[in-house]
């Protein structure tokens, strides 16, 4: 804007700057959603920027020791083809280790003792010589495939399926909405008090709340713990349950959500309540009908960051759900998956994605509330 | 399904018991303080008196919620930090001094201070350059948005991420890793980099600088918008240059944002356990904190003094942002 003259050289580093930016931010993202959606036996030997390209593998085959041969012309003729098991098309074939793509394709190879071997592309071999090659431990063929890129849903099926990750879906959600409604609830009274409502000990409250804010979670994990399990144990119910992470999500929650709420209905103009109340509104008619709808978009604010944060949860819901398999969220789901399955990145990759789905489409439809939500509650009196 | 089911119920439940509490709590206010009384009199006491009570009503189920999860707990792991690992008997300082001689508290101390010290520094950095680089293009908007997208991604699921970045294939096979791939393409060896002790650190973090850096940038590109005009004008006039202008002009007035956001991370950094657990679970020496804590509380049946004693001295780091916090709080309202 102000350096508009400096044009050319200039704005040129800024984009090529806000690139590099944008490609380091969304690199990584992008590399895991490519592998999610590759062929297994693809992710596990080439990388996911070479996806677009086919992958060359070198492989082993062993023709089998005279079985299926047959005589032709006082030689032994063995065919079958390398390429049993999945497509492809072969570049090149050997038949020694040191040298394993010593000819190409359609090519015919002498071997030591008069035996010749060819390979097409298709993988289709034929293999002759003087001897029967029965008795024999087989004859290798060195290959190599070229395999087209190859792009599937199968993995998020897997995951979906077997790995348990649909049951932790349902579980995430289980969690995440109620503890996304109920502390608005609670909050949105005690905002109004708080910003409306003039009684002694107010500005007392405000700071406590502010206070609050920062308390690391760490401090309530062992006493609420310990609060639970007395609890269970005294009423006869497993303490680890859905309303107990519910309720703690909602007491976790409450300092942002009053804070935030607060500082909006502070903000709305004073006349409107006045009028209504010369109108004879009580002050519950004037929250309700008044401040309530005004307050929507701080409503809408609070419910996206606490829902993400619900949602992205983990060391709540380890604590107070527990680490079951059919009680774990889709956050401890993949923890566990890391641990078990940590080179099976066609898992790794699905699983992640099922669990980032969420809150990404919420990200992106909602961007402009989570942004007011973010700019009210950090830039204070900025 | 039935899960779900108990979900919705729960929610309707909730709705319907937060109603019946405040619109009940309230009419029966109504109906011990009448408004409508016969003399002018009664009448105004009673909406005084009404007054008084009527904000409690509203504030009930939020203060008993703040107690219950947040200032009981703050004051009993308090408690517990000078008890023994059941929590019966008091053991004086005996918790704290375990944890001064303790190798794995000292590790994860020195640890959560490398991150105290790079986190913040390096996503306000990237925040504020982002934010100013971002404010100047046509399509900085679409920039901004991809870059604020990884805030909406969990720790995990941000771990799963990096880890794939991070691979490790022997050397001579094909790296799936794109870091190691870079690494070989310029002709290096292939390295096994979250097993590499203190450097794994920096990688860990890199984790959640990717994630902070599009809050600051969100924080820092509003208040950078803010900034009248006049001052960059005045500048341009005086023949300062664009650099001039953005370190001497505009972030000398942004100071108290930076310092917001700042201390935001900061708090992040400091509660930072999913990242942790889910990369390296504090092995090859890159525990932190709140990990140690986690693990105390449940290794063996769970240690709830050590535990406790832990979670203590991040809660005693916070405080000194807690302080400050509160003083600006009050500092705004009695402004406003």
């Amino acid at each position: 804007m102000m350096i508009a003259g400096a044009k050319s050289p200039l704005g040129w580093a800024v984009h090529l700057s806000v690139l590099a930016f944008v490609l380091l931010w969304t690199l990584p993202t992008a590399g895991l959603l490519v592998s999610s959606l590759r062929d297994k036996d693809q992710i596990a030997v080439s990388g996911w920027w070479t996806a677009l390209s086919s992958s060359s593998q070198n492989l082993l085959f062993r023709a089998p020791a005279g079985d299926g041969e047959r005589l032709e012309d006082g030689r032994y003729v063995l065919d079958g083809n390398v390429l049993e098991q999945g497509g492809g098309t072969i570049s090149a074939f050997g038949f020694s280790s040191r040298e394993p793509a010593a000819f190409a394709a359609g090519e015919v190879a002498e071997l030591p003792g008069d035996v010749r071997l060819s390979v097409a592309s298709d993988g289709s071999f034929t293999l002759s010589g003087p001897e029967s090659f029965a008795g024999g431990r087989g004859q290798r063929i060195f290959y190599t495939a070229e395999t087209p890129p190859r792009f599937t849903t199968e993995n998020y099926w897997n995951v979906l399926t077997a790995a348990g990750l649909g049951r932790s879906f349902l579980n995430s959600m289980t969690v995440a909405v109620p503890s996304t409604v109920i502390p608005i609830l609670i909050a949105a009274f005690a905002a109004y008090a708080l910003a409306w409502m003039p009684f002694p000990g107010r500005s007392l409250i405000v700071a406590a709340v502010v206070g609050l804010l920062v308390v690391p979670l760490q401090m309530s994990l062992i006493p609420l713990l310990t609060i639970y399990n007395s609890v269970g144990q005294a009423l006869g119910f497993d303490p680890k349950s859905y309303i107990g992470i519910w309720l703690a999500h909602t007491g976790f929650g409450l300092p942002l959500a009053i804070y935030l709420l607060r500082n909006y209905m502070a903000g709305l103009p004073r006349e409107i309540m006045e009028s209504a109340r010369v109108d004879g509104a009580t002050d519950f008619q004037i929250f309700t009908r008044i401040i309530l709808p005004l307050s929507f978009p701080a409503l809408a604010s609070f419910a996206i960051f606490q829902f993400l944060w619900t949602w992205n949860d983990l060391l709540v819901a380890l604590v107070f759900l527990g680490p079951q398999d059919d009680k774990l969220v889709l956050t401890g789901r993949l923890v566990n998956l890391l641990g078990s399955r940590g080179g099976d990145w066609e898992i790794l990759a699905a699983s992640a994605f099922v669990s980032i789905a969420v809150p990404l489409a919420v990200f992106f439809l909602l961007q402009r509330f989570l942004v007011r939500g973010l700019l009210a509650g950090s830039v204070k009196g900025g | 399904m039935n899960q779900l089911w108990m979900a919705l119920l729960t929610i309707a439940l909730g709705i319907a018991g937060a109603v019946v509490y405040f619109w009940g709590a309230n009419a029966i206010l109504d109906r011990i303080f009448p408004s409508r009384a016969p003399d002018m009199q009664t009448a105004s006491r009673n909406i005084r008196r009404a007054a008084l009570v009527r904000p409690w009503l509203f504030l009930a189920p939020a203060l008993f919620a703040l107690c219950l999860y947040l200032v009981y707990p703050v004051i009993a792991s308090t408690w517990l930090a000078f008890h023994d690992r059941s929590g019966d008997r008091f053991v004086g300082l005996d918790n704290f001094r375990w944890l001064l001689g303790d190798a794995g508290f000292r590790e994860s101390m020195f640890n959560n201070f490398l991150w105290l010290l790079v986190v913040p520094a390096a996503s306000t950095f990237l925040g504020l350059l982002a934010a100013a680089l971002t404010d100047r293009i046509a399509w900085g908007n679409l920039a901004k948005s991809l870059i604020f997208m990884p805030m909406a991604i969990s720790f995990v699921g941000a771990a799963v991420i990096w880890k794939f970045v991070y691979d490790y294939r022997a050397a001579g096979s094909d790296q799936i890793g794109i870091l190691n791939a870079i690494v070989v393409a310029f002709g290096g060896e292939p390295q096994a980099w979250i097993a590499i002790p203190f450097w794994n650190n920096f990688l860990l973090m890199a984790i959640l600088v990717w994630i902070q850096t599009g809050f600051a940038m969100v924080i820092l590109s509003a208040a950078l918008r803010g900034i009248p005009e006049e001052t960059i004008e005045a500048a341009v006039l005086d023949g300062a240059s664009g650099v001039q202008i953005f370190f001497r002009i505009m972030v000398p007035q942004i100071w108290g944002t930076i310092a917001v956001v700042w201390t935001t991370i900061t708090i992040t950094v400091l509660k930072v356990f999913d990242i942790v657990l889910a990369m390296t679970n504090g092995q090859w020496n890159s525990n932190v904190l709140a990990n140690l804590m986690f693990d105390w509380m449940f290794r063996g049946g769970g240690d709830f003094g050590r535990g406790a004693t832990i979670a203590l001295v991040i809660m005693v780091l916070v405080v000194p942002i807690m302080i400050w916090n509160i003083r600006n709080a009050r500092r705004e309202m009695e402004g406003k």
